[in-house]
């Protein structure tokens, strides 16, 4: 934290004169009901130390044995990264002194990964720019238990240095981690900052259909470590890269790339060195410092888990595995898009805005899709906006959104009135059946009512009147206005303008 | 009647107590009363339990007198090394780091003699973390020779070797990882049998090298091995290298104890110069022996088996770094200069500085080296290879013979002290007991006579394929018949007595 404020480049001119190169290495806590090498529960938010046994405390003696669960789980993720699976392939321990780390080693893997190899294909959707394709380079995905978690008391940090005294919680070790690691990805200049982001919403959406993980990047069951190095533009000669960490949510991701561009280009426009070491990210202030240094790599001493045998996956259970694979992101992507008939740059908007599942589930609830794509781009993202919560955080569902586009389409709300039903269900005030009731806010479509109404209009614009006699009937928009303004919004639209046009001899 | 009780082999305290003529309160009494009156000179035990052994051995009376089955060993008392973890006895593995460590969990192998109906006694001594050849790197004091005080019992298992040839215990259960049952078994004069690599359960057993580590049996007979054998082996899911397949019918064997037609091989390798000349005696007294009961012998080359050593002292010490490595102050064990001005690192430091000793420090630094990058290849990775190479010199040996024999030590026990400061003469203890380590086969020591250039005992290695440890007790089985009938008596009848007031006389019979 000694650190003072960097100097920065500005995003442009960073990408004029340097081409970026990130990579993302990215932990997925296993949603398996227990831990990785014992039969401990992995439930999060447990009283510290209460899901633990000899096993995962590594006590003197104890043994791992793999959790079947989770060799499983990790080829899902692998086969629906496009990857090849290894037929034999091993543990190794990754040798290093930590308090968190029970046995002071961790069970993790190698050279012999479970899979390799394999891609992930995203859509990038920079700001104000039409969405592209990129396809990630997977190259490996492999297995890993977690760490125990520290807790440093007292200092002003929260960290290690300064503190008074540590606490240690060994629930969350042994949980199983799948890491999955692409290769560098070039190429996507001034994206690359949305490219990182699109990658890591692709994954966690990859991820939850899998249903292998709650990807929840709050609760670190999805861990990010970017990283990023630069080259002067169309150079090819990649510079030394760092290794952000604590990026967690999506959003940070962007920034964290974007910062890092920013830094870097600084450094070097001043002619220093880029340090090897891991940064942190900070979510206040979207800026990154340095943490440990990599420069004198550590050696982990790997080498193959002499407790456990060799992982051997039969071609028979992953070929089972694969035909069992749920539909992926992409492919429901492409499903629903021509099934709503939906445009591509209305389909990014419906992922940029995260509404994709929540237009799919109003659509299975009975609404049309350009309505249900309608209501929650239109109304109620700006509602969200204001409160500044995601779209799935409204207290509204999808089948009540779908209630309501059906009052619409069938005459029983127009625009306003469905506007006013949402916000009484967003207050929590009942279902839109409720609202209406307890309202009164139906629609007027009783003929005698309305042509009171609809005289009264006609008498007031005599100009008007004689403008629509004459054939002009756009301007019957104006009498309709009048007639909405004094039926309070209650009337029915559509109606009110035929009888107005009758009124006036032109039906 | 106590020494009486304390002389019969294990079988036959099993069959009395199941046939009511004696107690098992009796009979644990009786070792508990050997233990207090020649422990004190032995040193065999770091730890006797005393009521948990006779609150065992009147569960075991109260069974019988119920009519309710019991196992094969009810009754039966037995000296458990100390690197079994056991939930109401402590475990130290012989190093001040453990000093009062008590798990809260129970070893398989223990939980399996329990349930048995075994009386453990309690745990006894070894070098620290199995890692020696004399229990001379116990942090709490070497054991010693029943034959001779001034002499080791040979290590790690050295105090489970030493309470059984002491008449302590009539069972002792140990851990093989270099020879660390069959080379104290050889120099106490008993029989010790390391098994086929997972044929018994290392869950809760402290881990010195994972790959290596083998429990098994020490006894004064080979039936009486054979039942301990039986009695702690089989599949445990609870140990992914534990094999899943049913223990060899080794009791079987034991019994039938004949070698008529067998194929027996000599290695070549494992003989000849370095060798105490009245071990290699004993060693071709036993061959003809042997030869005489009906098998035939086949003179077999194991070319690599000169390289086991070396490789083994990567390979053992490498896996030892890391396993020993938990050993940081933070959740049990000894922490030292934790006085709130240091860091966990510095802790950490300091009590792996205190708390392990010499031996241990030299293996944690030699495998720590090994398995650096830059280094890994040239001696874990070579190390590796060499240990394919000696498993596949026992493949094609396995194709001639049934089973291949050599001394199980170059010498008889050494005097404590005398190789203390000289580690590569200590290593060499293990010179034939370590190729089958590296290849996972079964291989067991028999007492074949004492060398006649020192009077002390000799063990006859019989070294079987992997799941083949039935072999090796029918070998082992026959020999120890064919020289009981010769002597008119077993070898440790020759041992001085133990008595409680001073040092042993010498033995009342000679084997001539
Ligand atoms: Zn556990």
């Amino acid at each position: 934290m000694s650190e003072t404020m960097a100097e920065l480049v500005g995003f442009d001119e960073a990408i004029a004169r340097y081409d970026p190169l990130i990579g993302l290495e990215t932990h997925v806590e296993l949603g398996t009901v227990s831990k990785m090498f014992c039969g401990c529960p992995t439930g999060f938010g447990a009283e510290p130390n209460t899901q633990v046994c000899p096993v995962c405390l590594g006590l003197p003696g104890s043994l791992p044995v793999v959790n079947a669960a989770a060799i499983e789980s990790t080829i899902r993720i692998g086969l629906a990264l496009n990857c090849s699976i290894a037929g034999w392939c091993r543990f190794a321990r990754k040798n290093y002194f930590y308090p968190d780390m029970p046995k002071d080693f961790q069970i993790s893997q190698y050279d012999e990964p479970l899979c390799t190899d394999g891609w992930l294909d995203v859509t990038v959707h920079p700001e104000g720019a039409p969405p592209s394709q990129l396809r990630v380079e997977i190259e490996r995905v492999h297995m890993e238990e977690d760490t125990g978690k520290s807790l440093h008391k007292g200092g002003a940090t929260g960290r290690i240095h300064g503190a008074d005294y540590s606490l240690v919680d060994y629930n969350r070790a042994g949980i199983p981690l799948v890491e999955i690691v692409t290769k560098p990805i070039a190429g996507t200049g001034s994206l690359a900052p949305a490219a990182a982001r699109a990658y890591v919403t692709e994954l966690r959406d990859l991820l939850r259909s899998l249903g292998v993980s709650d990807v929840r990047m709050e609760e670190g069951s999805l861990r990010c470590d970017v990283n990023t190095s630069l080259a002067p533009r169309g150079s090819g000669s990649w510079g030394t890269r760092t290794e952000t960490k604590n990026v967690n949510s999506l959003r940070s991701v962007e920034r964290a790339v974007r910062y890092e561009i920013e830094r870097q280009a600084a450094v070097l426009d001043a002619g220093r060195r880029i340090v090897l070491e891991t940064r942190h990210f900070h979510e206040d202030s979207g800026t990154t410092t340095a943490g440990r240094s990599k420069e004198e790599a550590q050696d982990y001493r790997y080498f193959p888990e002499p407790d456990l045998v060799p992982i051997a996956p039969s071609p028979d259970w992953v070929a089972e595995l694969r035909a069992a694979l749920p539909e992926l992101p992409a492919a429901r992507h492409a499903r629903l898009q021509s099934e709503w008939g939906l445009s591509d740059l209305d389909m990014a908007a419906l992922g940029n805005a995260g509404a994709l599942d929540l237009v799919a589930q109003t659509v299975s609830a009975g609404a049309a899709p350009a309505e249900a794509r309608k209501w929650w781009l239109g109304e109620l993202r700006q509602r969200a906006n204001t409160e500044g919560i995601e779209l799935t955080a409204l207290a509204v569902t999808p089948a009540q959104v779908a209630r309501v586009s059906e009052l619409v389409a069938s005459g029983g709300l127009n625009d306003k009135l469905a506007r006013q039903v949402l916000d009484a269900v967003l207050a929590g005030q009942g279902s839109p059946d409720e609202v209406i009731a307890a309202r009164g806010l139906a629609v007027v479509s009783d003929d005698s009512a309305l042509l009171a109404a609809v005289d009264e209009a006609i008498a007031a614009n005599p100009k008007v009147a004689e403008k629509i006699r004459g054939g002009k009937t756009a301007a019957a928009g104006v009498l309709l206005g009048a007639v909405m303004t004094t039926t309070r919004g209650q009337a029915d639209a559509a109606r009110v303008r035929e009888l107005i046009l009758e009124r006036l001899g032109q039906h | 009647m106590t020494a009486e009780l304390t002389r019969m082999t294990a079988a036959e305290m099993a069959s009395a107590i199941a046939a009511g003529q004696v107690s098992a309160v009796e009979v644990t009494q009786a070792h508990l009363d050997a233990i207090a009156a020649v422990d004190g000179r032995v040193h065999a035990f770091l730890h006797v339990s005393a009521e948990i052994a006779l609150a065992a051995a009147s569960a075991v009376d109260a069974r019988r007198a119920a009519g309710q089955p019991l196992g094969p060993l009810a009754g039966v008392p037995i000296a458990v090394k100390d690197v079994f973890t056991t939930a109401d006895m402590p475990t130290t593995c012989g190093s001040r780091i453990l000093d009062g460590w008590q798990p809260p969990y129970e070893s398989t192998v223990t939980r399996r003699l329990r349930e048995a109906g075994a009386v453990i006694l309690g745990k006894t001594n070894m070098d620290e973390f199995a890692m020696g050849s004399s229990t001379e790197n116990s942090a709490f004091g070497p054991s010693r020779n029943p034959w001779d005080l001034t002499r080791v019992p040979g290590g790690s298992s050295g105090g489970s070797a030493a309470a059984v040839a002491a008449f302590e215990a009539p069972l002792g259960t140990g851990t093989d990882t270099g020879g660390s049952i069959r080379q104290p078994a050889a120099v106490c004069g008993i029989v010790g049998m390391k098994p086929t690599y997972g044929g018994s359960s290392r869950y809760g057993v402290v881990a010195f090298a994972s790959s290596l580590d083998t429990p098994g049996p020490l006894a004064r007979t080979v039936l009486d091995a054979a039942l301990l054998h039986e009695a702690m082996s089989g599949h445990d899911p609870c140990d992914s290298t534990s094999i899943d397949a049913p223990v060899p019918p080794v009791v079987a064997a034991a019994q039938q104890a004949d070698v008529e037609g067998m194929r027996i091989g000599v290695v070549t390798e494992l003989g000849g110069e370095g060798y105490q000349p009245g071990v290699l005696a004993r060693f071709g007294e036993a061959v003809e022996l042997l030869e005489s009961l009906g098998a035939k012998i086949i003179e077999v080359s194991c070319p690599h088996f000169g390289y086991a050593l070396p490789a083994y002292y990567l390979i053992a010490p490498s896996e030892c770094s890391s396993n020993l490595a938990r050993f940081d102050a933070m959740r049990y064990g000894l922490r030292c200069g934790d006085d709130g001005t240091r860091s966990a690192e510095e802790v950490m430091s300091l009590t792996r500085g205190e708390g392990f000793g010499a031996e241990v420090k030299r293996r944690i630094i030699l495998g720590t080296y090994a398995l650096s990058s830059g280094y890994y290849d040239a001696y874990y990775g070579k190390a590796q290879q060499v240990r394919t190479l000696v498993t596949r010199d026992f493949d094609t040996a396995f194709g001639q013979v049934d089973v291949l024999i050599s001394p199980s030590t170059p010498t008889t026990a050494f005097r404590i002290g005398e190789r203390a400061d000289d580690p590569m003469a200590m290593y060499l203890a293990d010179l034939c007991t370590i190729p089958s380590d590296l290849a996972g086969n079964a291989a067991l020591s028999v007492p074949c006579g004492l060398a006649p250039d020192d009077g002390l005992p000799v063990g006859l290695q019989i070294m079987a394929p992997v799941l083949g440890d039935d072999r090796a007790y029918r070998v082992g089985a026959a020999v120890e018949a064919a020289l009981r009938e010769r002597w008119g008596h077993p070898l440790l009848d020759e041992a001085p007595e133990l008595t409680a007031d001073g040092m042993g006389a010498a033995g009342a019979r000679s084997t001539k």
